[in-house]
């Protein structure tokens, strides 16, 4: 399958490529486009340029009604009036008659579905009488019954408190091993689609930041956008020049190839950053605070020219004295340059 | 202040604690208001024709003008609230489902109807559609009347009950998410489907309500369908009409005696559509 869209005032030639049976996350905050791209392949918005590809066949022009889509709302929509059970046969009951399953086979179906997500017996309530995430499940059943070429979920833990979450993340996980339906679900959560997903999508402004899969995304972000956005992100102001990259007085060995001279920023984990042995640093900080943890200390520490303080761990026997200065190691960063405007994408904490 | 041990042991109290006081308080003005405002007025209409007697209210329904007038309000305000329950509904669906420019003057308009006098709107639906008017111009050149004619009283009844509906159906189209229909739509169904299926059952409750007040506000509305009617007896003369003209001739007993009548029939006819409502709102308010 595949989807191609060009110019759309919410999504900026956005190209995607979805293989049969994945499970694929759009990850953005809000405003990137990802509900937009979601709707877009539903059918429930047109692309003002560009193709929609379903099976190499193309479906820009197909109504909803044909796209045999399942799609899952935030809200989940369910229809308040109809019993769980006629929720879950609507998508059976209205097709022509020629194409309809008889009477017992619809049912049949919905109690299949039923047992399938786990709420065998709740057929006959309605949808107020359910619990956030029982409901959601109902929505999931509704979106099954047709026998959807592709699931499309649209935040689908955004309404559920936290517990709830973890348990309909791994049950997800488990509904999309068990059916093999290539499913597409739209989150701002970072660790939703990092646990769930075979491949992500980082969409930022309308525009595809970085397609890979979780491990691509950490280990090689491909925009400040990607690094900040996945996971906590330490970005330093810095000048490169002649190949060289400077921070405030200091040399960061970082290799530059390819690299314009000029203003750039580099980003690392926190996790990367480790007091290091005398003589041996790459930076240099401040210690503003130090805390006991079992396994060591915690010190919080400031770096000249670096607006913020970063929290290090490490072993007690590096330990140093409130105020002191320390030498800091580089384990691992990368390096973008700052954009012809010379702005810089915010690099906070991440997300 | 009852005690608490009072309320758990002794008894029943006639209504459940809350945290805003005054219960006695706007129970009794409501009690008081409704007694002397809507019940007194009503029982002193029962009591006058009462001196009747039921084969006193019989001779005069069975009056042939009377039973003709009575004929003509009930079945056409029926029409009327059927004709206002569908356009209504359309209305009512427009101005909050789509954003357009002049929305906001157009919602306004709805209550223009509440508030205009009555009498202005029967006069200037008169002399629209009278003969010469700018619209009864063009039936009337295939000899087809309105002013002046039951389709005259249709006409101003129409006009009459339209904010009814629209007012009451209005606030639950608003409450009904877009995505049902997306979410209807992505499961196969065709459009005429996702309005029946999903769109009007949660509406019925409210569209009934609004058939109900349009159907009710019909039945004696009085002072716009007295210029367009024409006025006919036992044609285009409305029951209300009919009791002013028996008091004008100090015919007291036949007046109330027919007010009476439609006493009975409205409240029969509104307990008919609540007992439905009730009915719909257990089959369909699961909201």
């Amino acid at each position: 399958m595949e989807q191609d869209f060009g110019a759309f005032p919410a999504l900026r030639d956005v190209s995607l490529d979805i293989q049969p049976g994945e499970l694929v996350a759009l990850l953005g905050p809000s405003g990137s486009g990802k509900t937009t791209l979601l709707r877009v392949i539903a059918g429930l918005n047109s692309p003002d340029r560009g193709r929609v590809l379903f099976d190499g066949e193309n479906a820009t022009n197909l109504p909803v009604q044909d796209r045999h889509v399942g799609m899952v709302f935030q809200n989940y929509a369910l229809f308040k009036h109809m019993t769980v059970a006629d929720n879950i046969a609507y998508g059976l009951r209205v097709r022509p008659r020629r194409t309809r399953p008889s009477r017992a086979a619809i049912k049949a179906r919905v109690a299949e579905l039923l047992q399938f997500v786990q709420l065998d017996g709740l057929g006959g309530r309605y949808p107020a009488q359910l619990s956030g995430g029982q409901r959601q499940r109902v929505a999931l059943a509704r979106a099954l019954a047709i026998e959807p070429r592709v699931l499309l979920l649209d935040e689908p833990f955004g309404a559920l408190d936290a517990r709830v979450r973890k348990d309909l993340r791994r049950w997800l996980r488990d509904i999309h091993k068990q059916t093999g339906l290539t499913t597409v679900f739209v989150t701002h959560d970072q660790d939703e689609a990092m646990e769930l997903a075979d491949r992500v999508v980082v969409l930022n402004e309308g525009r595809i930041e970085q397609i890979g899969t979780p491990e691509e995304l950490y280990d090689r972000p491909a925009s400040p956008f990607v690094i900040s956005f996945v996971g906590e992100a330490v970005a330093l102001p810095v000048t490169i020049a002649d190949g060289h990259v400077r921070f405030g007085g200091r040399e960061l060995h970082i290799d530059t190839h390819g690299l314009r001279s000029g203003p750039a920023r580099v980003f690392f984990r926190p996790a990367d950053i480790a007091v290091a042995a005398e003589g041996n640093g790459d930076l240099e900080g401040r210690v503003e605070s130090l805390r006991r943890t079992p396994a060591g200390v915690r010190a919080t520490i400031a770096i000249d020219g670096y607006d913020q303080t970063l929290e290090i761990d490490s072993p007690l026997e590096r330990s140093a004295s409130l105020g002191g200065r320390v030498p800091l190691s580089l384990a691992k960063a990368r390096i973008f340059p700052a954009d012809e405007n010379g702005e810089y994408v915010d690099a906070g904490d991440g997300i | 202040m009852t005690s608490p041990i009072l309320v758990g042991k002794n008894a029943r109290r006639f209504t459940a604690p809350s945290v805003i006081p005054g219960f006695g308080l706007t129970f009794g003005y409501t009690l008081i208001y409704l007694g002397l405002i809507v019940l007194f007025p009503l029982a002193t209409l029962i009591w006058w024709s009462s001196e009747l007697g039921l084969s006193g209210l019989y001779a005069i329904a069975s009056e042939p003008r009377v039973a003709a007038a009575l004929r003509t309000t009930f079945f056409i305000s029926f029409a009327a609230a059927v004709i206002d329950l569908f356009f209504g509904l359309i209305v009512a669906w427009v101005l909050t489902r789509y954003d357009f420019a002049g929305r906001r003057l157009l919602d306004a308009f709805v209550d223009l109807p509440f508030a205009l006098p009555t009498a202005v709107a029967g006069i200037s639906l008169a002399a629209l559609y009278s003969p010469n008017g700018w619209f009864g111009a063009p039936f009337a050149d295939y000899d087809i009347k309105i002013a002046f004619t039951r389709w005259g009283i249709l006409v101003a009844l129409v006009f009459i009950g339209l904010p009814f509906v629209v007012r009451t159906v209005q606030p639950i189209v608003s409450e009904l998410e877009v995505e049902l229909e997306e979410a209807s739509a992505t499961l196969g169904a065709g459009r005429l489907q996702t309005v029946l299926r999903v769109m009007l059952p949660p509406l019925a409750p409210a569209l009934l309500t609004g058939f109900a007040l349009a159907f009710a506000r019909s039945i004696g509305e009085y002072g716009s369908v007295i210029f367009i009617a024409g006025n006919i007896a036992y044609v285009s003369e409305i029951a209300p009409l009919l009791i002013v003209v028996k008091l004008e001739q100090y015919d007291v007993a036949g007046a109330t005696g027919i007010a009476t009548i439609m006493l009975v029939i409205s409240f029969a006819a509104l307990l008919l559509i609540n007992l439905v409502q009730a009915w719909s709102r257990r089959r369909f308010g699961h909201v």
